[in-house]
This record gives structure tokens, sequence and C-alpha cells, in this order.
């Protein structure tokens, strides 16, 4: 059996460590491409979200380098993520790919077919073995986000353009020839050294804009076609509440273990959006009204097309908009996005933001300046 | 004076209408419908709601604007859930919110929200809370909760048993539908609010008949096969609209009688997206049932519509034509 999984941002770092630590064989796919892209379009169904079509791309790029079962998660609902599973299963048997489909689901009581499927893909591991591997692939997540935070700290204070991602794409790819959770540490703390140590101007007070939407497309940089990056260029700290880490902990973990979710999202988002409704519906309105709380200058919410549960979001942010005084940008991507168009947009926006805010400071000068 | 409780004519008013009805009724309130779907409703309702939404959506809207000024309440459930296990699509779950925050001038919002998910006892909850607009009497509400219940039931049988009411369609197409007179039955699949909705679909339930075909839809299947059906699939289909497609599509393979399926999409549904894929690629695998896809949205054609529909119908008869043709050389032969 050569395992492969779905790339979505740096999840597959935390793929790596579990199945290095378990030693499985596997495969992770060529990262996001417009190949990858163009295949799924090509198979998957015309009104998908983007999430399914990249999926069956990298299945499909790593089926030709000789992957025979893919590992997805599941879900039970309302939104297409917890189908996807099956989606896969029935548009790779159609096109002939011959390749088993196992999806980690939340048991639903049924626990005994958990552990079968965690026991298939955990090959000769024992128990401890399995629990352990679990436990530093979490680890793994939160580390990898941490430095991903770093980067989002940095980049609009770099003197030098281009320094964090050198550095930060460097990481990417090198973690790639690593083996195990321990040396994967290693290389997150060698390369926040690294990062650290970028000449910045500490004079410089970015706008801060926060990002808000669905998981896949808020964490996969091809997807939202670089948008941490382009923001850190035009002097943007940009904040991501919706991570990995944090879906393992608040999803995985607490949906196994009794702790008390986080759930300030929700409060916040009560007065519009009470209820869950699938995806990240209430994250998106909530975390929308937080960010204007923490005095944010702005908010972006991106999604894939056809997002069913962003779509009512995107219906109510404008009463949050309002409400809160914070602007709002929403950006939808599909297979057809240009990006030249999207940047446009973000610069628009940032460049409103800017006034804004240089108004503000204008201002506070002005009454001052008599003292 | 009674108090009006308005119900927009969209969504799942094709299914639950008499049930509604009769629960507000019999508790003193005046019920009131908005007009059936015309292009004032469809215009509102595009420029109010997201451009992303789908088109049931967008209609919904426009049904519900079309309902202020004419009413004391709007009654817009907030249907996480109307069975067990299941949900409907995460639109239904924030649709109050998404008309309480983009459509002005309401007048009172009645959006309980029903959750049978986990159990049904939700539902007697829910009647409770909705029924106390109307009525201080909890044992009143409950004894109007399960007539409407009964009515219900009475409701859903007649349509199985192909009577459609008038809440569906005018009487002269319901009785042509009852009829079942010609050699050549199609299945229309789609939700309730297409299949149902003549302005939407752009009439095809009567063009059908004009082209002399006996039309099958998904309420007229027995559910009880289908969940059988349904219930076979490797990963349980955790939405409502889901099970009904994918298991009367299993079911309609089995009968040998169905001549060709129809399947009417929302453009922007995310449901139909991954059921219509699914149901095509069982129809493909498992038989050779001419199958087609036609797709709704606010810019639909008449003609495209027209012409479409005629090529597949042609394309039944001379398939049928081939099969007789076919039957009348081999009986020679022997």
């Amino acid at each position: 059996m050569i395992l492969t999984f779905p790339h979505m941002g740096n999840t597959y770092i935390t793929a790596k460590a579990l199945l290095d630590d378990l030693g499985t064989n596997y495969i992770v796919p060529p990262f996001n491409n417009k190949k990858a892209l163009e295949l799924g379009t090509k198979y998957a169904p015309e009104l998908a979200c983007l999430p399914l079509k990249i999926n069956i791309g990298n299945f499909i790029q790593a089926y030709e380098q000789g992957a025979d079962t893919v590992l997805v998660t599941g879900g039970c609902g309302p939104c297409r993520a917890g189908y996807y599973c099956e989606m896969h299963r029935e548009i790779l048997a159609d096109i002939g790919y011959k390749m088993d489909v196992i999806s980690l689901e939340l048991p639903d009581n049924d626990f005994k077919e958990f552990f079968r499927r965690i026991g298939k893909i955990s090959g000769k591991s024992n128990f401890f073995r399995i629990i352990k591997a679990i436990k530093n692939a979490s680890k793994v997540a939160i580390e990898v986000d941490k430095l991903e935070k770093l980067t989002y700290h940095i980049r609009p204070l770099e003197i030098r353009k281009g320094s964090t991602d050198k550095i930060y794409k460097a990481f990417q790819h090198n973690v790639l020839k690593l083996k195990g959770s321990n040396q994967i540490f290693e290389l997150i703390d060698k390369t926040r050294e690294t990062l650290l140590k970028i000449e910045i101007d500490r004079d410089i007070k970015p706008i801060k804009i926060g990002i808000v939407g669905e998981i896949y497309t808020t964490i996969d940089p091809f997807s939202n076609v670089f948008i941490d990056t382009k923001l850190g260029k035009l002097g943007v700290e940009v904040d991501h509440t919706i991570t990995v880490s944090n879906y393992i902990i608040e999803h995985l973990v607490k949906g196994i273990i009794p702790i008390g979710k986080d759930l300030e999202y929700a409060k916040a988002a009560k007065p519009y959006l009470g209820t869950m409704i699938g995806g990240h519906a209430q994250e998106t309105i909530g975390d929308t009204i937080l960010y204007a709380q923490k005095h944010y200058d702005g908010v972006i919410q991106i999604y894939p097309l056809t997002c069913m549960p962003e779509i009512v979001a995107e219906s109510i942010l404008p009463a949050v908009e309002n409400d809160y005084r914070i602007p709002v940008l929403t950006l939808i991507v599909d297979e057809m996005t240009g990006e030249a168009g999207f940047l446009t947009r973000i610069e628009a926006f940032v460049d409103l933001i800017q006034r804004k805010k240089g108004s503000k400071v204008i201002e506070e000068r002005r009454a001052l300046s008599w003292n | 004076m009674a108090k009006k409780v308005g119900i927009a004519r969209a969504l799942f008013f094709y299914q639950y209408y008499p049930l509604w009805k009769s629960f507000f009724e019999e508790l003193g309130a005046e019920v009131v419908i908005s007009s059936t779907t015309n292009k004032k409703i469809l215009d509102a309702g595009v420029k109010a709601c997201v451009d992303e939404a789908c088109l049931p959506v967008k209609l919904y809207h426009g049904h519900i604007i079309d309902l202020i000024g004419k009413v004391d309440y709007i009654f817009i459930p907030r249907l996480t859930s109307i069975s067990k296990k299941e949900y409907i699509c995460p639109k239904f779950g924030g649709l109050p919110d998404m008309i309480k925050h983009t459509i002005p001038g309401l007048p009172k919002i009645i959006s309980t929200e029903i959750n049978l998910r986990k159990s049904d006892h939700n539902a007697l909850k829910a009647a409770l809370e909705i029924g106390s607009y109307f009525s201080s009497n909890k044992a009143l509400i409950k004894k109007a909760y399960e007539n409407s219940l009964k009515n219900y039931r009475l409701n859903r049988a007649s349509i199985k048993a192909g009577k459609l009411p008038d809440y569906l369609t005018d009487r002269n197409l319901s009785s042509k539908i009852a009829q079942k007179s010609s050699n050549m039955n199609v299945a229309v699949i789609g939700h309730v609010y297409n299949v149902y909705d003549c302005y939407t679909n752009m009439d095809i339930l009567s063009k059908l008949i004009k082209h002399d075909v006996n039309i099958i839809t998904i309420d007229m299947l027995d559910s009880k096969l289908v969940n059988e059906k349904a219930s076979t699939l490797h990963k349980k289909m955790f939405w409502f609209f889901g099970r009904k497609v994918i298991g009367s599509v299993m079911h309609l393979l089995e009968r040998k009688d169905i001549d060709g399926i129809i399947y009417l999409m929302s453009f922007g549904c995310g449901i139909d997206a991954f059921m219509c894929d699914l149901a095509e690629k069982k129809i493909r695998h498992d038989s050779n049932i001419p199958f087609t896809v036609l797709t709704l949205d606010e810019h639909s054609g008449q003609a495209g519509m027209d012409t479409r529909l005629e090529a597949f119908i042609d394309m039944i008869k001379m398939k049928l034509n081939k099969s007789e043709a076919a039957k009348v050389i081999t009986n020679v032969a022997t």
C-alpha cells in the first residue's frame, strides 16, 4: 500500500510527520499547480467547489508516481466536504484510476471502525506508537502554524523585500527531505531562528487585516493566489483564525475529549448567525466581529465559488460591516480566477484602508498641534 | 381580528404547505401566501440576494418581499434538519438570518428552529414555540400539531398515488399527470421547488404531458424502497434530498419500465452539483436509460429548454421504436 493525501497549504508537513512516525509508505503529491487544477476541473462536476477539484488533481499526479491509496478526512455535513471521500471514490473509479479511498471519520459511536481504519494505515505500528505519532503530528501542526504566523509578522516589516519568502519557501521544500517528527521539529526551530535574524524596520506600524472564510481557500496559498505574500508585500500584517492546528484541536481532539471548545466567535456571531450551519460560516461572522473589536483595519473573506455556508455568511457580512465600521472585502475563487484581477482588488482595498488610516493620523496631529 | 401569517410560495412551501396551513388555521390565524412566481418576484429576489446564491434562494427573497405590507408575521422556519442524521443544506439553516439582514421593512419574523437530526421530539417543541404566537393554550397547540400532521400524511399518500394537490400544480395538469395513458415513462428528478414551480422550470411538466409522457416524480415513489436502496451506499448520505435522489435512481433502475430520466438542476446548488454527478454515473454504469440534465438559473430561456426537451423526447422515441422493431424482427425470425 502506498498512501497519498490531498494538499492544503502546510498540512503535508503534518501528514508527513504522522506517516513517517507510523512507518507507512506514502507519496507526497506535487505541490498544488495549474496542471492538478486542470485535471480536477476536467473530471470533477462543474459546480463542485475548488478544493474537490484540486484534490482530484493531487491524487492523479500522485497515482502517476505510484500511489494506490488515498487518505482523506471525512465529515457529516451540512457542507459538502464531508462527502468528498465518496466523490473521490466515484470519480477515480470512473476514470479508471484504481485507488482505494480511506476516510478518517469522527466515529459517530463506531469507534471500532475508526480504529480499524487507523490500523489500516499504520501498518505494523502498535497502539502506543500510533498514539505517540498522533500526538507528535498534532504538535508539528501547531509549530508549523506558529512559524507561518511569524512570517505574517515579519514580511510587512522586512527591509529587503522577499527575504521572508526566500527562507520560508526553502523550509517548505527542505522539509520534504526529512524523515520523522523529530527532524521536522529541528528544521522548524532552525527556520525560526533564521527568520528572526531578518533585518526589519521597527518604525513601521503595518495595517492589520484579518482573513476569514472557507478553510481550504484561506489556508492554501495556491488557491488564494498567494494572498498572504501579496498583502505582506503591500505592508500588511495578516492574521488567520482558521488554521490546521486550530482545526485539529477544536474539531478532532475536542470532538473526542470533552474539553470546553473556544466559542468566543459563536458568542460574537449570535445576533447575526446564531446556529452552526456548516463549514465555517459562523466563524466567518464571529471572527470578523472579533477582529473589529481588536481594532483591525479590515477583513478579507475568501471562499470557493458555490461554497454554501460562506454564501450565507457573505449575505450577512454587510450588516456586520455597517454595525462595527470595519471594511470587508469578499474574494471568490474558482478555476478561472485571474491573478491580475485579484491583485487589483486587493491593492485597491489596502489603498482605501491606508487613506482612511492616514486621514485619522492627520487629524490626531492637528489635534495636538496647538499644544 | 385574525392575525395574518405569511408563507413564501418557495422552497419548502412545496413540501410542507398543507402541514403549516392547517396548523396555523386551527390556531385561528389567517394564512397568506405570496403570489405565484412571476418576473417581478424573480427580479426583486435577484436584486436583494447575494449573487452567488442558488436560484431557489433568490426566488425565496423575492417571495418574502412580495409579502411585506400584507401580513403581521412572516413564517421563515429555520430548517436545520428534517430527518434523522441528515441536513438539508447550509442555506436552509441560515435562511432567516440571510433574509433578516438583507431585506428592509420586514414585519415580525417567526424563525423557530426545526432540528430533527438527533430525534423528532424537537418537532413538537418547535410547534409549541411557533404556536405561542397565536395561542397561550398549550393543549390546543398540541392538538393543532397532531391534526396537521395527520392532514399532511394524507396529503403525502395522495401524492404517492399520483394525485398532485392544488397547491403543487393546477387541477388540469394534476389530472393529466394522474392519467398515465402513454407508454413513455420519464422520471423528473429535482428539488420539490424546482419540479413544481412552473415559472422556474418553464412549465416542463405541461410540456412533457404535451409530448405524451407519463411523469414520475420522486414524491410518487415508495419511500421505503427508496430508503432501502439509499442505505446500501458505502457512506451514509447525510442530505435529505441526496438520499432521495440516489435511492430513487437506484430504485428506478431496477424497474424495467423507465424510458428516460431528467435531472432538473439549479445553477449554484451545492447539493445538486454532487448528486447530479453521482446520479449520472449510476445511470450510465448500470443501465442505458437516456439521461439529461436541465439547468435552471435566472437567465434560463424558454427556447433553449424547449429545444433540449424535444431532442430528449425524440431520442427516447427513437430508442423505443428501435426496440419495437427489434422485437418484430425477432418474432419474425422465430
